[in-house]
């Protein structure tokens, strides 16, 4: 058995692969935790359970309608952002003149009912979601096993998370954005409607959620409160990177998940709470997060 | 949460004066007399709550930080509580400020960290250090993972009243809160509060009258720290548990959901709120995720349609009456 650092290969690389999952998941979540904020000025508490409905939304579509994986991957995201831009325009809308606060705990409220709904009807046990058989199996590196699907997730997220930083930095509907942004009764006066491109951002960070939800559903089982575990997680990943920069989320995100990675291999104890202690030494060091800017 | 801030225009109410001593003594006396009506472990249940969202609200309500972790002090102090009480034998006075002082001693580090940043964010890194406080729970052997502290003993109050008469422990506890609610209304009309106040309406404004912000808000927080970890530490010891559900982040949820419901910003609306919600909690308590479902439910329409809370929505009536609710 082949070892680095006294560990065996198989298992270091094996923790980092998930690692890099984890962080996959981080970084797409809290890529749409930033979209959301910047434009709407609201954190998106119920990302978590979003996430969690495009993981149901995939099992309920192949048990049901006989939708297999791909299609779930095209439609989940879709039938996830269409009930969010639902709730944006008749509750969310109502309260952009108030404290951001109430944002918070409407989206929190909003979670709990959708996580309570899904957890009376399915419990809590978990439900298997197979590996679509394109993507079973895996290849043998040498020094470490990798199953397809593994490798998939990763790439699909990567791929994912730079073309959204593109669509956001280099095109020009993510000029409107950025620069509604930064003053959007400015942009309101240039003829741009606003309202909807809030409300298309706030569908696009939901379905951003729910897509990561339909990738994680055959590696996690498919659980009404996978999301509530991971969106607590990804507000740290948040305030470490600060939300100020997408690139910033995304580079946080798949570093942090390399990280808690590397801790269930040294010192499993603190692999639930590496990432919390990380963002203590960043309030301490960089109080506006590593990206961020001003408060 | 500067939107429905009632302002309580520091005008002594000389006319008010007796009305309002009529108004305390009345709630009072129904403090006293209603074990005697309802089941006194459901009183006590509430009153621990009110007490904790009483604390909660002196941060949402006078200094408008939103804290989503305050769980983690309600939880960690019961932990603190139920240990001394079980393994070193301490009296249940000794062991319940035992449980106030190590979270006074959390909340000064917690809130030293998250005052660094302000509104959203202080939410989240609240929330983040909760949930990092639940994973060492979840991890400590004293706290006995999944099972909690099971069995605490009540003890003898001073060594002498015996708490497991269910009467002596209601009394003991009623007295606690009693005495927690009138310190933190204390608090909220000295010069003190009038400055968190300030700082709530219009913190720039009071950094630019000198005000060290920073200082005042690691106050409140650490105050509201303690007297969570108070209400954790007494309802270690009505229950005889300690367990996971209350440094868990639905408890730090529900505390809000209690203070938002019951009116953000009034003395007495928290209890009211926690009344409420445990009634809730009690009644759909057989009906699995039904109680989360609901919890859920009133928190988009207290934040929709009704963000003053019921004492809030009370309070000009009461007022005009003389009494400061």
């Amino acid at each position: 058995m082949m070892t680095l650092f006294g560990i065996p290969t198989a298992a270091l690389f094996g923790q980092l692969l998930l690692g890099l999952i984890n962080g996959a998941f981080y970084a797409v979540l809290s890529l749409g935790l930033a979209l959301i904020f910047g434009l709407l000025n609201i954190i998106n508490f119920s990302h978590g359970a979003q996430y969690m409905m495009g993981a149901f939304v995939a099992w309920l579509g192949l048990t049901y309608m006989g939708a297999n994986y791909w299609v779930a991957l095209a439609l989940a995201p879709l039938v996830v952002a269409a009930i969010g831009i639902v709730l944006e325009r008749t509750m969310l809308s109502r309260l952009y003149k108030l404290d951001h606060l109430y944002g918070l705990l409407l989206t929190f409220g909003l979670a709990l009912i959708i996580e309570g709904i899904f957890r009376q009807l399915y419990g809590i046990s978990g439900i298997p979601y197979a590996v679509p058989k394109e993507l079973a199996g895996g290849w043998n590196l040498g020094f470490m096993y990798l199953p397809i699907y593994r490798a998939w997730v990763v790439i699909a997220s990567l791929v994912l998370c730079v073309g959204t930083w593109l669509l956001i930095e280099k095109t020009k509907l993510g000029a409107y954005l950025r620069a509604a942004t930064e003053n959007p009764a400015l942009v309101q006066a240039m003829g741009i409607n606003v309202p909807i491109m809030i409300t298309l951002t706030y569908g696009f960070g939901v379905a951003l959620a729910a897509f990561a939800g339909v990738l994680a559903a055959p590696i996690y089982s498919v659980n009404p409160l996978m999301g509530s575990n991971l969106i607590i997680v990804v507000f740290a990943v948040v305030v470490i990177g600060g939300m100020g920069s997408i690139m910033g989320s995304i580079v946080t995100g798949f570093m942090l998940g390399l990280l808690e990675g590397l801790t269930k291999v040294i010192y499993p104890e603190a692999a639930s709470t590496v990432i919390f202690m990380v963002m203590v030494v960043v309030l301490l060091i960089k109080p506006a997060g590593l990206f961020g800017k001003g408060a | 949460m500067t939107t429905n801030s009632v302002t309580s225009s520091a005008t002594g109410p000389n006319k008010g004066v007796s009305r309002q001593a009529i108004f305390v003594g009345i709630l009072l006396a129904v403090g006293l007399i209603a074990p005697f009506a309802v089941y006194p472990v459901f009183l006590m249940k509430g009153l621990c709550f009110a007490l904790f969202a009483a604390a909660f609200n002196l941060l949402l309500g006078y200094v408008g930080l939103l804290s989503f972790g305050h769980a983690m002090f309600f939880g960690w102090s019961a932990y603190i509580t139920a240990h001394a009480a079980k393994e070193w034998g301490l009296t249940p006075e000794i062991a319940v400020l035992l449980g106030t002082f190590c979270a006074a001693g959390m909340g000064a580090v917690v809130g030293w960290l998250a005052i660094r940043r302000q509104g959203i964010y202080f939410a989240m890194i609240t929330l983040a250090l909760a949930q990092l406080m639940y994973f060492v729970a979840l991890q400590a052997p004293f706290t006995h993972g999944e099972d909690g502290i099971q069995g605490v003993p009540r003890g003898h109050l001073f060594g002498v009243i015996d708490l497991s008469d269910t009467l002596n422990m209601y009394y003991f506890v009623f007295g606690v809160f009693a005495l927690a609610l009138f310190f933190l209304y204390r608090v909220v009309n000295s010069p003190f509060g009038q400055v968190l106040k300030a700082i709530r309406d219009n913190e720039p404004r009071a950094i630019s009258l000198g005000y060290q912000v920073d200082r005042y808000k690691l106050i409140a927080f650490i105050i509201s720290a303690a007297l969570s970890g108070t209400a954790g530490s007494v309802k270690s010891l009505v229950f005889q548990l300690a367990s996971l559900t209350d440094v868990h982040w639905h408890a730090s949820g529900e505390v809000v959901l209690m203070t938002l419901l019951g009116g953000v910003g009034t003395i007495f609306g928290p209890t009211a709120g926690a009344y409420l919600v445990v009634t809730i909690q009690n009644y759909f308590a057989t009906l699995g995720s039904w109680v989360t479902i609901i919890q859920g439910v009133i928190f988009v329409i207290c934040v929709l349609a009704f963000r003053a809370g019921i004492v809030g929505v009370l309070r000009p009536f009461l007022k005009k009456r003389g009494i400061e609710a």
